[in-house]
């Protein structure tokens, strides 16, 4: 799995309200959550963001709340991955369990300036600064989170087991 | 090489003797917990997964408690798809407004968590629950549709921090709610990031059951993944009564193997309050200075058991709420609101000149019934005081005990008990 986009970045400890304010959550519609994604931390995210894009940030990322509306609004709103410091612990799996990559690396994080053209290597965890011309190494996905990956989530790995 | 309390339930549910931290395990899970924001998402994973039923129509638990009593129509629509699914499935364990709590005031009251489960909960707070000695965590939709399915749910075992809460006696005022803001302010709120926090100590065997309940609701907010006390005759007390089927009492080895082990002493700690806009930006009471306040809330599943309302009531009595503060009351069940009615506690709160309202988080998601306008400052019990937390993005969030909410909502301005007495 292959990703190339711009870079947004943000700051330490963004959590799951600035992802995606509660008040919004009403309603489940990705589009509609989209619609306001990251809007507490940049009100004008929503609109500068463009399919494939990528979001830069520091540690413990998506602290909070369990929602899943986290991970499925940046989905809909075209970010294709997130690179960060650390992630908070229920945004992490539920990332993996719907699909939306995401990869560790403090160093990728310290070597990337918002706007810089990044690619990233999913399967071998490797991140291409193409802008500055520079590469990091994030941590590797336990196997079994990479089965998760490979069945496209948790649903259809659940799926396949409860019919074998 | 001895086990943690954590890992002995952990291996007890995958079918083990024995595992380590850092493995990856599939666990048969006692409760999956969901409620009117995140059931709805997870419903619509678990129609895709293609079985018919879900897995043990005792242990599905889905509570509306978040947007309800329906706040419009779009909400109503959501917690309506919940109903209906209860209602297919033939959920016992559907609790409908009226006789509905928050979720995390409610399982534990009616007897469906009990100490040695694995629980899950699409809902962060779900490591409440750790407080009775059981393995309990928050997860999402997909792993709560998943876990309704299979009855089944992935884990990676966690690396425990034992804190030790050494000290018999707490400082006047002081409760569950400042010991962990305390431990948050000190670790940080990523500080426990996916272990399991483990609470021990003299000061935690002396403390109630309602302020155990409180410390492990927040462990999240220090990145935990789950609280835990073991049980002990105060626990035992609490289920006595409540528990409807069998359950395991589990405590860690002496020689179990801690990441860290972090001490405490209680007679350092003063009522705290965390300032905007993370829960780790804590200070006692007496550094807090001038915040003039314009709402204090008290409830959540953080602070809204009976022991919460008693202590507010008694700093209230005799006094009236601020001209310029709304105090809101949230009893965190229907049960919590009854007993709080016969002990005179809603009538004095109303004399204050509170408002009253039925379970709901309500405010704590910045949801309804009392959110801030921009600008606005909030004294409130509740766990979370992130940007927008409970209304507009540029308003602020205190966070604190009962006492100091109630002392605050009467002086105008953040302030501990001692000030009105
Ligand atoms: S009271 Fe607040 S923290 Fe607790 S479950 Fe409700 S929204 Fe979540």
């Amino acid at each position: 799995m292959e990703f190339q986009g711009r870079t947004w970045k943000f700051g330490a400890d963004v959590d799951t309200d600035a992802i995606i304010p509660a008040r919004y959550l009403n309603t489940s519609d990705p589009g509609e959550l989209a619609k306001h994604c990251m809007e507490d931390a940049d009100p004008e995210f929503p609109n500068k963001v463009r399919p494939g894009d990528i979001i830069i940030a520091g540690k413990n990322f998506g602290c909070g709340s369990s929602r899943e509306h986290a991970p499925i609004c940046l989905k809909a709103a075209g970010v294709s991955c997130v690179i960060a410091k650390s992630f908070a612990r229920i945004f992490y799996r539920n990332s993996f369990n719907i699909g939306l990559p995401i990869l560790e690396s403090p160093q990728a994080v310290d070597g990337i300036d918002e706007g810089d053209e990044v690619k990233v290597d999913v399967n071998n965890g490797v991140i291409y600064n193409l802008t500055k011309g520079t590469s990091f190494k994030s941590t590797a996905i336990p196997p079994f989170m990479q089965e998760l990956i490979d069945a496209g989530g948790l649903i259809n790995f659940v799926r396949r087991r409860l019919k074998g | 090489m001895g086990m943690t309390i954590t890992e002995k339930i952990l291996a007890a549910h995958a079918g083990r003797e024995h595992v380590e931290p850092g493995e990856l395990i599939n666990c048969k899970v006692d409760i999956v917990l969901g409620n009117d924001i995140t059931a709805p998402v997870a419903i619509r994973e678990f129609e895709k997964i293609g079985v018919p039923d879900v897995f043990d129509k005792e242990k599905v638990v889905l509570i509306p408690d978040h947007f309800t009593p329906n706040k419009d129509i779009k909400s109503a629509e959501q917690a309506k798809l919940m109903r209906d699914f209860a209602k297919k499935h033939g959920l016992t364990n559907y609790f409908e407004v009226g006789r509905m709590g928050i979720e995390h005031c409610l399982l534990p009251e009616q007897g469906i968590v009990l100490p040695g489960d694995v629980v899950i909960g699409a809902d962060s707070h779900t490591c409440t629950y750790g407080a009775l000695g059981a393995f309990s965590t928050g997860v999402g939709s997909t792993d709560m549709a998943a876990g309704m399915a299979s009855g089944e749910v992935w884990f990676k075992v966690p690396e425990s921090i034992k804190f030790v809460f050494n000290g018999e006696q707490l400082n006047e005022w002081v409760s569950g709610k400042d010991l962990i803001l305390y431990a948050i302010g000190d670790i940080g709120v990523d500080g426990a990031l996916y272990e399991a926090m483990e609470f021990t100590g003299p000061a935690i065997r002396s403390l109630s059951m309602d302020g155990r309940f409180t410390m492990a609701n927040m462990a999240i907010e220090a990145g935990g993944k789950n609280g835990i006390i073991a049980p002990d005759e105060v626990t035992m007390e609490y289920i006595k009564s409540r528990a409807k089927r069998p359950y395991k009492l589990y405590t860690s080895d002496d020689d179990a193997k801690y990441e860290r082990v972090i001490e405490y002493d209680v007679a350092d700690i003063e009522p705290q309050v965390a300032f905007p806009h993370l829960p780790e930006n804590t200070k006692p009471i007496s550094e807090v200075g001038t915040v003039e306040i314009d709402q204090s809330i008290i409830g959540s599943c953080t602070n809204g058991r009976i022991e919460d309302l008693r202590i507010a009531a008694k700093v209230l009595q005799g006094h009236k709420v601020h001209p310029d503060v709304r105090l809101v009351i949230f009893p965190g069940t229907q049960e919590i609101y009854k007993q709080a009615m016969k002990e005179g506690l809603i009538e004095l709160f109303i004399d204050a000149g509170g408002a009253v309202s039925t379970p709901t988080c309500g405010p704590c998601l910045g949801g309804h019934m009392g959110i801030l306008a921009k600008g606005e400052r909030s004294i409130s019990t509740t766990n979370r005081n992130f940007v927008g937390r409970m209304g507009h993005p540029e308003s602020e969030i205190y966070l604190s005990n009962p006492a100091v909410a109630a002392a605050s909502a009467i002086l105008g301005r953040i302030a501990g008990p001692k000030e009105v007495e």
